[in-house]
């Protein structure tokens, strides 16, 4: 599991109690839990898994299979200004592996990486469905299409 | 639609809103505003109208004018010259590029000349926000017929006779699958929609459910009333925030109407709809892998049978229908079997939407006739290929189907032509490929999308792929001998033979179809040891051509490793040894003296 450990709060415990609650601690609402668990903190460390498996009355082992099998979810915090790039096919036939690689070079960090100041992370996601815009890359809230390889540096200097 | 005039359609798909169609139909607002036109002109933002290529789109009517690739600048313009001067504003117009004559109604346009919109009839007609505005293009009316003046048996009979297959991929027939679960004993059954559209670059479920919700609600409580459900499930993709915003104001409306809930229009049917969310997992589009995902658990696939319809959600009677087939299902009711029938082809009947997308020139969603001609696709309606480029080759069902070349445009599409021809039909993901496009490449890219997304209960799938991946990436460096391609084949087989569910057991097609009908690609990477498309790095070289370079040393200063040499206004040399291959040169050089080779 993530090798950095944090302390919950007491709120931040009262807080996903309360989710947990929501939804009747019912154990097959596992993944509706975890969907606003992860909206609430940004990302599920260990110590967030281990509350909620106690919470629902289930194994840990459990809880992290679920975190782990999907890739929505996370352990690693995201930066400030999460960016996602899209792969899905039409994005990559038009150039997003490219974009990928200008972005990585730009920010010095790898996909699935946050930048040491945690303003941005960067990974590839599948699809976001405007295909006619492709390709396409989100930053946080924010998407931006037809991004040129060349484009990426005034794009990322939005942020700064 | 109270007392308004006129009505300005403002697309709210997520292609059109990520051009800032808000902030247009925000600007048209405003702008109506101090006209003092507000009551007499309604702004609607709809859902999508499927040509995503020359979005954001705005349309007025009654006199249907359709305007192309509108920013938010031109909204004070479109009010002061079309809505109150009556002048339709000629530079928003498309553009024919055959002819070079503007066309202000979209069905005149090659686009949607050779369409045909059953799933997506409302889509581009309606605000999806307002259930009234369904209501009045009959949202709702199948399912009154249904429920006051049909047996669930004859509206089975119904769907049974106009010959709906599965839209998920399969093409099981739809009017079988209802019927199974109607005849399976049991209190407590359960109806799920299938809205977890993982293929990349399909986006056809989610333009349905963010542009006329309310069909597929209609539809699965049509089918609830079939099997004896009172229950409904929409899986649905947490990517696609809008789409599950929609529907949920979609299903609270419904309440409201009473359409949904207790007593449904007073005939003690009861039926309510409530949404699961997936979390980004390929496998979740199997339907029994679906339903663990549902229950809470990591979504890996079951042996069936059981099918879902014996034991389903919760152990439950099941049945499970994908986003598009629902859609159909309404129109059906209305306009009876024998009109569904009689569209499409033998075994095949309807229309199927796809989303067109890759080197075409008009990417969009589209809605054609079963037995449509691949070339009008791709050359009619998708007009043709990017930047005048040659057509290599079109990839129909995602990572599970295969590559079809020039030889097939002619192929009809439908269910058992696909097949036939090695290909699939899929959920709808139609993605187009220009001679640049490198086929080796393009099949490790759906490879490592399989590998990643390999749910790792089997071992065909799990192991099997990954060899298979590593076998392409040593092909693409050039590492390969001849020996591997025959392995490359076997080993495909075998998962293809093996695995426990689909997504195993088609994950091979991609490269099996490149096998067979682009060998002589393999055969250049692996014997002379060349990518003929010139996209595979390791097997290419820049090189400049000293006859066209002019010395200006654009392409030097832009070099990130220092590669490139030479004197102002003399030719320059790029060093083999040093060059990353980043191709940083090539789009630098104005003269196009930077050869791939």
């Amino acid at each position: 599991m993530s090798t950095v450990k944090i302390e919950l709060k007491p709120h931040q415990v009262e807080q996903i109690k309360q989710i947990c609650k929501e939804f009747n601690n019912d154990p097959g609402e596992l993944i509706n839990v975890l969907h606003k668990v992860q909206n609430t903190f940004g990302y599920l460390p260990a110590e967030i898994q281990e509350l909620v498996a106690s919470e629902l009355n289930i194994p840990v082992a459990k809880v992290y299979g679920v975190v782990t099998f999907y890739s929505f979810f996370t352990m690693l915090p995201k930066g400030q200004y999460p960016i996602s790039v899209c792969m899905g096919t039409a994005c990559y036939v038009r150039g997003a592996e490219k974009v990928v690689e200008e972005i990585k070079k730009a920010l010095n960090i790898k996909i699935g990486e946050t930048t040491p100041d945690g303003k941005f992370s960067l990974s590839c996601l599948r699809c976001v469905g405007a295909c006619g815009l492709a390709p396409v890359v989100m930053i946080g809230e924010k998407t931006f299409g037809r991004v040129a390889p060349e484009s990426v540096k005034e794009i990322l200097q939005e942020f700064l | 639609m109270a007392n308004y005039k006129m009505h300005i359609l403002v697309c709210g798909g997520t292609g059109c809103k990520t051009s800032e169609s808000d902030m247009i139909a925000h600007n048209l607002r405003s702008s109506l505003q101090q006209h003092g036109l507000a009551d007499d002109v309604q702004v609607v933002m709809s859902g999508c109208f499927g040509f995503c290529e020359k979005g954001p789109i705005v349309k007025v009517l009654p006199d249907n004018t359709f305007y192309v690739s509108v920013k938010p600048s031109d909204a004070a313009t479109i009010i002061e010259e079309h809505i109150i001067k009556g002048r339709p504003v000629q530079h928003l117009l498309y553009n024919d590029p055959a002819t070079g004559e503007k066309i202000s109604e979209s069905r005149k346009m090659d686009f949607y000349q050779q369409q045909y919109r059953i799933a997506l009839r409302n889509c581009g007609f309606i605000d999806p926000e307002n259930i009234d505005e369904a209501i009045a293009r009959d949202a709702y009316q199948a399912l009154g017929k249904v429920l006051t003046q049909m047996k669930p048996q004859e509206v089975i009979d119904i769907i049974k006779r106009s010959g709906l297959r599965g839209r998920g991929g399969a093409g099981f027939p739809t009017g079988l699958k209802w019927e199974i679960a109607s005849k399976v004993p049991g209190e407590e059954k359960y109806v799920v929609c299938n809205a977890d559209e993982g293929d990349p670059g399909a986006f056809m479920d989610r333009s349905i459910l963010e542009g006329d919700p309310h069909s597929v609600l209609e539809a699965m409580a049509i089918c609830g009333y079939c099997i004896g459900a009172s229950q409904g499930l929409i899986y649905i993709r947490a990517e696609y925030p809008l789409a599950i915003e929609r529907l949920k104001i979609a299903i609270r409306q419904a309440r409201e109407y009473g359409l949904l809930g207790n007593n449904i229009m007073g005939t003690g049917f009861n039926f309510d709809i409530t949404l699961r969310y997936g979390a980004g997992a390929f496998v979740c589009g199997e339907e029994t892998a679906l339903i663990h995902s549902m229950e809470g658990h990591r979504g890996e696939p079951t042996f069936k049978p059981p099918f879902p319809a014996e034991k389903g959600y919760k152990g439950k009677p099941t049945n499970v229908n994908n986003v598009e087939t629902f859609a159909n299902v309404p129109a059906i009711i209305l306009n009876g079997a024998e009109w569904f029938a009689a569209i499409g082809t033998e075994k095949s009947k309807g229309t199927k939407v796809f989303a067109l997308a890759g080197k075409i020139n008009n990417v969009g969603l589209i809605e054609v006739p079963m037995g449509t001609k691949l070339r009008t696709v791709i050359n009619d309606i998708g007009g043709g290929i990017k930047n005048n480029k040659k057509f290599k080759a079109v990839q129909i069902g995602g990572p599970s189907g295969g590559f079809l070349t020039e030889k097939h445009l002619d192929t009809p599409i439908d269910y058992d032509s696909l097949t036939e021809a090695g290909s699939m039909m899929g959920s709808g993901g139609m993605i187009v490929m220009d001679e640049s496009d490198c086929m080796v490449a393009m099949a490790k890219f759906y490879l490592d999308f399989t590998v990643e997304e390999s749910c790792g209960k089997c071992a065909p799938c799990r192991i099997g792929n990954k060899r298979l991946d590593e076998l392409l990436e040593k092909i693409t460096e050039g590492k390969a001998t001849e020996e591997d391609l025959s392995l490359l084949r076997n080993l495909g087989q075998v998962i293809k033979d093996t695995s426990l569910c689909m997504l195993g057991g088609s994950s091979p097609n991609p490269v099996l179809s490149t096998l067979e009908h682009f060998y002589d690609e393999y055969l250049a990477h692996v014997r002379d040891h060349r990518c003929p498309a010139g996209q595979c790095k390791a097997l290419v070289h820049y090189i400049i051509d000293p006859e066209q370079c002019v010395g200006c040393t654009a392409c030097a200063r832009a070099c990130p490793v220092n590669a490139i040499s030479g004197e102002r206004k003399k030719p320059h040399v790029i060093d083999q040894l040093i060059c990353i291959k980043c191709g940083t040169c090539v789009e630098k050089c104005k003269f196009n003296a930077v050869l791939v080779q």
